[in-house]
């Protein structure tokens, strides 16, 4: 028990450095690019109004963007002071809004979209995974795996844009682009929540289609050498149900090494399927992220590399200490 | 001293001496892309209730493959072409070879289970101990309620010396002798009559093996179950088993009493394999190895499979294949009527 406290301990000093790292790193690095903000948006003013801007409209400018000339120190302080009222600054393509708000609005839309499918694709696959791993070389094992190796290396924006052409445009079955029909009022009504599946359904089935067949070419190999072990033989032995011996005994060890990768895909999550969102135009965090990429938004930029930095340390806090819990192994090795 | 004299080993149920195994002809081929390897031959035994049969050999002869037909454990390429494997269980007389899965299923570990070699790779890594008892409990006993099957386990752990409390550790945590005990008093948990055991004391040390073949002898005392026992090491068999059984190359070319096997071996690679260990309570002994290693299956001499290594081998030994006659395969003891 101590030493299993002892391991927390010791993962979550590990996790508070990495964090602190991440934010000490997406504060240098557009310092340490050429250009800053203050300097882009006086550039872009000049160049639309054709004459110079004026001192206290460069004063204003600097005050909202940080002056690149402020000594470095003194920049970071004012940048953890900004954080720790989750003030990530403003954006510059939207301005004034503050880049919280935009991330905030995007946030619920990714992490339904990609938070979903990557559950439902991590089920799917793991499930036909151990199927075909039960019995390798079986009918099922035979058609599905090399399929599956097939699809999978199949590229998404092409899966994604030939999904949206036949069912959304030939077929006209789902809406052409965006996460919710804009002639409703957000809210929870009946209506708009109709909406929000029917826009969401096909991004959501390119992304389980695409990325199921990886969970489910690692867990049948996991699973094909885990059947091969003695406890496995023994369970047989002990006149169990198959579905118990497969379940309890094969697949609930062969899965260790996929968890894993799961826990890594919730962290992900968070950053948004950025083909996905380009493709159907969705409203998360990935378009978010295009747009500010097209547009040099430094700020956006910034912030959202910050929330899907701190999104996957989390995700493998989390992942560690489930794996506490699913390995019980583990706990002593620390 | 383990060695005990075969006492009145009897359910009364089934009457002294009754059969619970008799396996006849038994042959299990590896399919492979050539022809097939046979790893077990034409192998014949009978064990009575509430014995203990030894099964000894040297690596590929065939003893673990002969393990997996007997509890129908075998995995492809293995394959039983031909023989059958009689079972009177309590509930009457079948055929193990011919089984369905579901007769199958309900006839495992009620009355037929199984110690595999390793305890470590045998348990479940991330079950606690408990758990692995009370799941194979409620299967067969759908009756049984949890929290007595929890308590069932605590029992079964007991009965091999391991204290109540470690029913909720997982394996890592225990000691590899407390693993293969546990692992003993699983195959014990719903009371079987027969107990296949694989080479169940060859991953702890001398000491734990003692202790582990004592609590093997009390328990079949106490609970009147029949085991084939296998294992590479003829000495420990001496001590333990009632019968011995040799196997050479897929055959068993000597069965007898594990007192006149050892006295008075009768086939030379039984006399081969007593003389490579040294004796422990008789006067000392010269000791001797067997030259030679065992054959290919892939590829078996003509004949008696042992005869290139065989020191009396004559006339015709590397032709003829001599049969189980008698309790031994070997054409010194054969008249000429009983060669093949």
């Amino acid at each position: 028990m101590k030493r299993r406290w002892a391991f927390l301990l010791r993962r979550l000093g590990f996790y508070l450095a990495a964090a602190a790292a991440a934010i000490g790193l997406n504060f240098l690095l557009p310092r340490l690019m050429p250009g800053d903000p203050s300097s882009a948006i006086v550039e872009e003013l000049e160049r639309v109004s054709g004459q110079q801007v004026p001192a206290e409209t460069l004063m204003s400018i600097r005050a909202i963007f940080g002056n690149p000339s402020d000594n470095l120190a003194q920049q970071f302080v004012d940048y953890l002071q900004q954080l720790s009222h989750f003030d990530l600054g403003v954006s510059v393509v939207n301005f004034p809004v503050p880049v919280a708000d935009l991330v905030w609005q995007a946030l619920p839309w990714t992490l339904l979209l990609v938070g979903t499918t990557t559950v439902v694709a991590f089920a799917i696959g793991t499930l036909l995974g151990v199927i075909a791993g039960w019995k390798a070389g079986s009918r099922f094992d035979a058609v599905l795996t090399p399929l599956t190796t097939f699809l999978s290396s199949v590229p998404y924006f092409w899966v994604a844009l030939l999904a949206l052409w036949v069912f959304g445009f030939i077929l006209g079955w789902t809406p052409l682009s965006g996460g919710y029909d804009a002639d409703l009022a957000q809210g929870f009504s009946f209506a708009y929540a109709v909406s929000v599946l029917h826009h969401g359904v096909l991004p959501a089935a390119t992304i389980v289609f695409s990325a199921f067949g990886g969970w489910l070419l690692g867990m049948r190999n996991m699973t094909v050498t885990t059947v091969r072990e003695d406890y496995v033989l023994l369970a047989q032995a002990k006149g169990l149900s198959t579905a118990r011996v497969m379940f309890r005994y094969a697949a609930r060890n062969a899965m260790l090494p996929s968890f894993t990768g799961f826990a890594m895909a919730l962290g992900g999550v968070v950053g948004g399927a950025l083909l996905t969102e380009i493709v159907f135009s969705y409203p998360g965090i990935g378009y978010l992220l295009y747009e500010a990429l097209q547009k040099r938004d430094y700020p956006m930029m910034q912030g959202v590399f910050l929330l899907i930095t701190l999104a996957v340390l989390l995700a493998n806090l989390v992942a560690d200490l489930a794996y506490v819990v699913l390995d019980p192994r583990i706990r002593e090795r620390g | 001293m383990i060695t005990e004299p075969a006492p009145g080993l009897v359910t009364a149920a089934t009457g002294p001496n009754s059969t619970v195994l008799s396996v006849r002809g038994l042959t299990v081929d590896y399919l492979t892309d050539g022809a097939p390897v046979r790893a077990c031959d034409d192998v014949s035994f009978t064990l009575r209730r509430g014995e203990i049969l030894g099964v000894a050999g040297e690596s590929g002869s065939g003893k673990s493959t002969l393990i997996t037909a007997l509890t129908r454990l075998q995995r492809p390429p293995a394959v039983t072409t031909e023989g059958s494997i009689e079972f009177h269980s309590r509930d009457g007389s079948v055929d193990l070879v011919s089984l369905s899965a579901s007769e199958l299923r309900a006839l495992r570990w009620t009355s037929l289970a199984i110690v595999l070699q390793s305890a470590m790779d045998a348990l479940n890594p991330v079950m606690r101990i408990g758990a692995q008892f009370v799941d194979v409990l409620r299967s067969h006993d759908k009756g049984l309620g949890r929290k007595d099957a929890w308590a069932r386990a605590s029992e079964l752990l007991g009965m091999v010396g391991i204290s109540a409390d470690r029913v909720r550790s997982y394996p890592h945590e225990l000691s590899g002798g407390m693993r293969q005990r546990a692992s003993i008093a699983l195959a014990l948990a719903c009371g079987p009559e027969l107990v296949v055991m694989d080479e169940p004391t060859t991953a702890v040390d001398v000491v734990m093996q003692r202790q582990i073949l004592a609590q093997v002898l009390r328990l079949r005392r106490e609970l009147g179950f029949s085991v084939v026992f296998v294992t590479h090491d003829l000495s420990l068999l001496l001590e333990l088993a009632d019968r011995i059984a040799i196997m050479y190359a897929g055959r068993i070319v000597e069965i007898d009493t594990a007192h006149s096997l050892y006295a008075n071996p009768r086939h030379p690679y039984t006399r081969g394999l007593r003389d490579s260990f040294p004796p422990l309570r008789s006067p000392l002994r010269r000791l001797s190895g067997i030259p030679g290693s065992p054959p290919d299956l892939r590829n078996p001499p003509a004949g008696c499979a042992f005869h290139p290594r065989c020191p009396d081998r004559f006339e015709g030994c590397d032709q003829e294949r001599p049969l189980l006659v008698d309790g031994v395969a070997c054409r010194l003891h054969q008249s000429g009527e009983n060669r093949a």
